[in-house]
């Protein structure tokens, strides 16, 4: 059904931990894996799903790790993915960072982890906040108060645990939407998109039911509401708490949630997106002597609202010596290791426009290896702001023992994947 | 402190010492020893040695020592299968445990131990464990009968263990019916009777609800098992959708897709001008768009399915073009597949940006990438008739950039423009030739002389062009010197007064100097052909060739058909059926693919007719085809005496067809020992005619220098039936009425997963013709005919429900016999 084994490598293709789950893949083929990569790697042919024989390597790096699961089956790919990125997160959660100190310091915990986290290849439960109530990582605790299964596991609530108690009951609620946005060297905008993100921080008492209600399109016209206000989502995707039938039925958010952080749902808007920050840039190479860039940018967001920790970066060729650089407004650097100027603004107004020159010299020798043509990117920030207008109308908190809570909003626009090709 | 100190241990006589520490009377230093136990074992030390001392620690009340110990016994037990019995006592204490988180991990772990010995052990605390009051034992049993039918399957079934399995699928828990699901599905996979999830609609049912309750994964379990369901009627069909739509909204990627694999299966069954049917389809598309933004990987995954899903039902991406633009850090793997989609989705409406972009990465740095999207260029052009202007002077563009992969990638998809859309282009042929010169691979030196033959007539140089390529003639590829051989040959046709001792050379070159076979037939082809008869030549060489189609790379319908029912799965990232890359795999929707690998293996795999052992060492291999409107006996004739066999003759016995060989055994030479030949002898049915049973059996004698020797074998019917058996629509109408009902057989043809259109061409294909069909109450109904090489006409009627496995087939006929043979074809 899905992996036979799982593995932890670093880099080097040494096993630093493993689990056998189902015995039919010789376990000794992973010595074969880095060698494959490394070949696929070099014939440009690189890709997730690796094949030796009938073995296949299904595989995911993180830092300097790579987590590689085997089988020999048909397996279900999309859930062997789906399963080493949450072994990640799981990990992550537990020991902070995982790396390869982390494996090491933690084996006993790890294997306990990797024995609970999946079953003869398949997945079991895997929420990190139920696992901590019984895999915790001092084991000897363990022993006195936490050795039954919190019901938790099976419960369909799987999520959340009974029992948690605030003094104050509140939700913190954060609305951030990416904007991704791909221009192409005439200034032309080929494609753009907003993937919003809305996160939860939870500090409630008891089992909550929760209600959230949003400037949704699709429910304003089933309500026969004014579709003034309303943002229409593209594609919505919820947490594992969220009842997906009801908002199939009626759009409806209506969940129990889980305890602390998790990001309960997140939404992709299709609508053309003016780009917040505009980037005009002209790059001239005289060859074997000078490269002169001129970038300029304008906020293109209301005058009230302020971008902070702007960052443009952009590319100049990897022969390029003795920077200047001019800036009307915050400061330019040169990265000589990624070939770039950074540009950075730590605050930028709507409205306004300003201006970095740079000027670099060229080798009189030229490198005649054709170089890629790498775009400009933008990071930046709006708080107090979504460019969708997509807005939390009520947030409902209902619990059986009656206590009033109070929901926090916060919202906040970014760059996501914010890409302006150029003409050099 | 961490646990890293376990690691630094590394001095001699460690194992001894940790023997030592094993037997240590504080509980705490014996939990100590087995941590550095583990530890290395996880280095890759080999600590079996240690194994009674370790089992020893295993009766303890400590959870984390007891996971220890059984995390050793799992890596160990298989090495030491007399000590691991050791351990049972244990665990079916441990199964009896008040607590049920060691109830479970006992289970779990017995399960793992991959030791035949331990296993009957194992069925009572399992047994038990089935029923456990605490849903968490019972979710753990349930995969456990799945490792333990991993290890001996005859005992899980005689245990009554499939049973309990079952039953657990209506467990109030579900998780349990989530794991219970995986673990039948799993089981199935590998077991002859694929009937073992009763996939009835109240089970179904069942599953719906356990769906809205289980974990992200139980959910994935429970969905691949809806999807391998065959509802009903569409009525079914559409509540099973309307129930797994809301899915689609899922945070986890993997539960998207397997929801898109049976709402992509279940479509089938929606009538097409339903309004649920459109709304669906509309619903199908924002979910695979967001599955783009995920990690590479499964960004991967979800474009090898959309890939196959565009094939499918193009309108369902057709408005996202936009989504499939490369981004600049997109991993390679994702630039290639985007690539591939943008150019199935191209069309007049979005052409412009399409160009717009591969035109942008014709000039990137990644040289797969850039050959891909300069490939894909000529795609569009032959695919969008319209923008074919366009296209050609991006090209055009492109090769004046001079780089030197770009340019040979152009050259080679301008030939495949010019044979799209002749004599419209050859303006540009001129630019092209300035950049012979730097062709240097075969593919591009073939596509430019090709070219150059073409357009001979209109190329002044043409013959020095050609001249030139001819100096290193030996040192091309094949390809290369068989299109300049054809070249020089179109050249000398269009221009024959300044070329022939161009031809001349080019002629003998590849007859005289050449010792590829291929070469040499194309040379002396040609040769016969200038000499005798040029008019002719002129007629076969410059002939109006025929044009290539717009999608030459589409996936052959019956196999996405298969693909699309593996959507998320390694089949449908490889593009390939599971049985090409699993040993032994029988999926339960596997059946049309395994059909359709027995129909393969009849027409080409030999079958052995004659054992060696039963004729004095020649073995006969063989089967039966029909090529070009005739009959033949392939065989294979196989010496395994000592000494060599000469003088071979073969002869039938009267047969219900009358087949006899029309010429004789064409076996020459001696046949020496070790040796094989093999033969085709083409057949006729003009010989005598007597009735066997079964009505194709064939008795065969065959005589060499040592004996005769007599075996019979049975002829495939389809090889009689003939081109023309297609009955004309009236004759065939008046025919059928005429036949007495009485006459009418009617029998079914069992789980063939093929829509009617599939069939149809499978049937075509072994001239049985579909001459009407019709739909009546959502079945589809074929009215076919066929003819036998006797003359006699057999008419027949298919009726195919949409998900019913199924087939009936009614044949109004008056023999039996007959009826039977028309079977037996068609079950292949």
């Amino acid at each position: 059904m899905s992996a036979s084994a799982v593995f932890v490598l670093d880099l080097k293709g040494k096993v630093l931990i493993c689990r056998n789950y189902k015995g039919d893949v010789d376990m000794a083929e992973i010595d074969h894996f880095l060698p494959l990569l490394l070949q696929q790697e070099e014939e440009g042919l690189l890709s997730p799903a690796i094949t030796r024989g009938n073995v296949h390597f299904l595989w995911i790096k993180h830092s300097n790790l790579y987590l590689v699961a085997t089988t020999n089956k048909n397996s279900n790919a999309a859930l062997v993915y789906a399963f080493l990125y949450k072994l990640v997160e799981v990990f992550t959660e537990y020991f902070k960072e995982l790396e390869e100190e982390s494996i090491q310091d933690n084996f006993v915990v790890v294997y306990e982890l990797l024995d609970e986290l999946m079953d003869f290849g398949f997945p079991q439960t895997t929420d990190s906040k139920i696992l901590q109530e019984y895999i915790t990582q001092e084991g000897n605790k363990l022993e006195v108060a936490k050795s039954k299964v919190p019901t938790t596991v099976t419960n369909a609530v799987s999520w959340r645990s009974e029992g948690i108690k605030y003094k104050k009951n509140e939700v913190f609620i954060d609305v951030i939407e990416s904007i991704n946005v791909l221009v192409n060297a005439n200034g032309s905008v080929m494609s753009s998109d907003i993937v919003g993100s809305i996160k939860l921080k939870t500090m409630l008492s008891g089992m909550p039911e929760l209600r959230l209600g949003l400037n949704d399109r699709v429910l304003f016209t089933l309500t026969g509401r004014d579709k003034g206000k309303s943002v229409a989502m593209e594609d919505v995707k919820f947490h594992q708490c969220v009842r997906l039938s009801r908002f199939e039925n009626d759009r409806t958010i209506s969940f129990i949630p889980p305890d602390g952080e998790s990001e309960l749902m997140s939404y992709r808007i299709n609508t053309h997106v003016k780009p917040l920050i505009w980037i005009e840039s002209v790059i001239e190479r005289f060859s074997h002597s000078r490269v002169e860039i001129m970038v300029k940018a304008k906020g293109q967001f209301k005058k009230q609202s302020v971008a902070n920790n702007v960052e443009i970066k952009v590319p100049v060729p990897s022969d390029a010596d003795s920077p200047k650089f001019k800036t009307s407004t915050g400061h330019a650097k040169y990265v000589p290791e990624k070939n770039l100027v950074v540009w950075t603004i730590k605050s930028f107004p709507g409205g306004k426009e300003f201006l970095m020159r740079a000027h670099f010299g060229l080798p009189s020798v030229e490198n005649d290896e054709k170089e890629a043509k790498p775009p400009i990117t933008v990071k930046f920030e709006i708080p107090y702001f979504t460019v969708s207008g997509i807005q939390v109308r009520y947030m409902k908190i209902i619990e059986k023992s009656g206590y009033q809570a109070l929901p926090w909003v916060r919202y906040i626009t970014q760059s996501g994947d914010y890409q302006l090709r150029t003409n050099s | 402190m961490t646990d890293s100190k376990y690691f630094t241990t590394n001095k001699k006589g460690e194992i001894f010492e940790l023997k030592a520490e094993l037997n240590n009377e504080k509980k705490e230093k014996r939990k100590e020893a087995v941590k550095k136990v583990i530890a290395a074992m996880t280095v890759g030390k080999d600590v079996s040695s240690l194994f009674p001392d370790v089992v020893n620690c295993m009766q303890t009340d400590n959870l984390e020592l007891k996971k220890l110990v059984y995390l050793y016994l799992m890596n160990y037990a298989k090495s030491q299968p007399d000590m691991a019995i050791m351990a049972v006592n244990s665990f079916v204490k441990d199964c009896e445990d008040p607590n049920p988180l060691i109830r479970a991990l006992a289970v779990r772990t017995m399960g793992c131990i991959r030791v035949d010995k331990i296993t009957e052990y194992l069925c009572e605390p399992l047994r038990k464990c089935l029923k456990d009051e605490d849903p968490y034992v019972r979710k753990t049993a349930a995969v456990c009968v799945a490792k333990l039918h991993d290890i001996n399957a005859q005992m899980v079934e005689d245990q009554g263990f499939l049973d309990s399995l079952r039953d657990l699928i209506a467990d109030s828990n579900p998780m349990v019916v989530a794991n219970a699901v995986a673990a039948l599905s799993e089981i199935s996979e590998s077991h002859p009777n694929s009937n073992l999830l009763d996939l009835n609609p109240q089970n179904i049912n069942k599953l719906l609800t356990a769906l809205n309750e289980c974990t992200e994964w139980g959910q994935i379990f429970i969905l691949d098992c809806l999807s391998n369901y065959n509802p009903k009627d569409e009525r079914e069909a559409q509540s099973i959708c309307e129930r797994v739509t809301p899915r689609l909204s899922h945070a986890n990627s993997a539960v998207v897709l397997s929801a898109v694999k049976v709402l992509m299966k279940f479509l089938e069954l929606l009538p097409k001008d339903s309004d649920y049917y459109g709304t669906l389809l509309k619903k199908l598309s924002p979910p695979l768009v967001t599955l783009l933004s995920g990690e590479p990987e499964v960004q991967y995954v979800a474009l090898r399915n959309i890939n196959l899903i565009v094939q499918k039902r193009p309108e369902i991406l057709k408005q996202e073009i936009k989504v499939f633009f490369v981004k600049y850090n997109d991993p390679i793997y994702v630039k290639l597949e985007k690539l591939d989609i943008m150019i199935r989705l191209a069309s007049q409406a979005n052409i412009a940006q399409v160009l717009a972009e591969l035109k942008e990465y014709a000039t990137e740095v990644d040289v797969d990438f850039v050959r891909k999207a300069v490939r894909a260029i000529g795609r569009c052009a032959i695919k969008v008739e319209q923008s074919a202007e366009r296209c050609v002077s991006t090209l055009l563009d492109l090769i004046q950039t001079k780089v030197n992969y770009v340019v040979q990638e152009a050259i080679v998809v301008i030939r495949d423009i010019f044979r799209k859309y002749p004599n419209k282009y050859e303006s540009i042929i001129a630019t092209l030739c300035e950049n012979l010169d730097s062709l240097d691979e075969p593919d591009a030196r073939a596509a430019m002389i090709w070219i150059v033959g073409e357009y001979a007539e209109r190329i002044d140089n043409a013959d020095e062009l050609l001249e030139s390529f001819l100096e290193g003639f030996h040192d091309e590829s094949t390809q290369v010197q068989l299109t300049l051989l054809t070249a020089i040959v179109k050249l000398f046709l269009k221009k024959p007064s300044e070329t022939q001792e161009l031809v001349q050379q080019v002629l003998s070159l590849a007859t005289q100097d050449s010792d590829n076979p291929d070469l040499r037939d194309r040379g002396y082809i040609y040769w016969r052909l200038l000499s005798t008869d040029p008019v002719t030549a002129k007629e076969v060489v410059l002939s109006e060739k025929p044009l290539i189609s717009e999608e030459t790379d589409l996936i052959e319908p019956t196999l996405l058909d298969e693909l699309i029912c593996h959507i998320g799965s390694l089949a449908s990232v490889y593009h390939k059926p599971p049985n090409a890359f699993v040993e032994g795999s029988h999926g339960i929707h596997q059946h049309s693919a395994d059909q359709f690998a027995i129909m393969k293996q009849y027409f080409s795999v030999l079958q052995v007719w004659l054992p060696a052992t039963k004729a004095k060492g020649l073995e006969i291999a063989g089967t039966f085809s029909r090529r070009q409107g005739h009959m033949y006996m392939d065989m294979t004739f196989i010496n395994k005496a000592l000494q060599h066999m000469t003088d071979f003759a073969i002869q039938f016995n009267k047969n219900s067809f009358g087949v006899i060989p029309t010429t004789p055994l064409p076996i020459h030479t001696p046949l020496m020992p070790n040796q094989s030949i093999d033969i085709s002898l083409p057949l006729s049915t003009i010989g005598p005619v007597m009735k066997m049973d079964p009505l194709n059996n064939l008795q065969v004698a065959v005589k060499n220098i040592i004996d005769v020797f007599y075996f019979s074998c049975l002829i495939p019917l389809n090889i009689f039936f003939v081109e023309d058996g297609k009955m004309e629509r009236q004759v065939f109408l008046v025919t059928w009425k005429d036949i007495p009902n009485e006459n009418e057989l009617q029998y079914q043809i069992k789980e063939c997963h093929l829509n009617a259109d599939t069939v149809s061409g499978k049937l075509q294909n072994n001239n049985i013709f579909t001459i009407a069909k019709r739909n009546v109450e959502g079945q589809d109904m074929l009215y076919q005919s066929l003819k036998l090489t006797n003359g006699i006409w057999i008419l027949a009627e298919l009726r195919i429900q949409p998900g019913n496995p199924n087939y009936t087939v009614t044949n109004p006929f008056f023999s039996t016999d007959i009826v039977f043979a028309a079977h037996i074809a068609r079950s292949e």
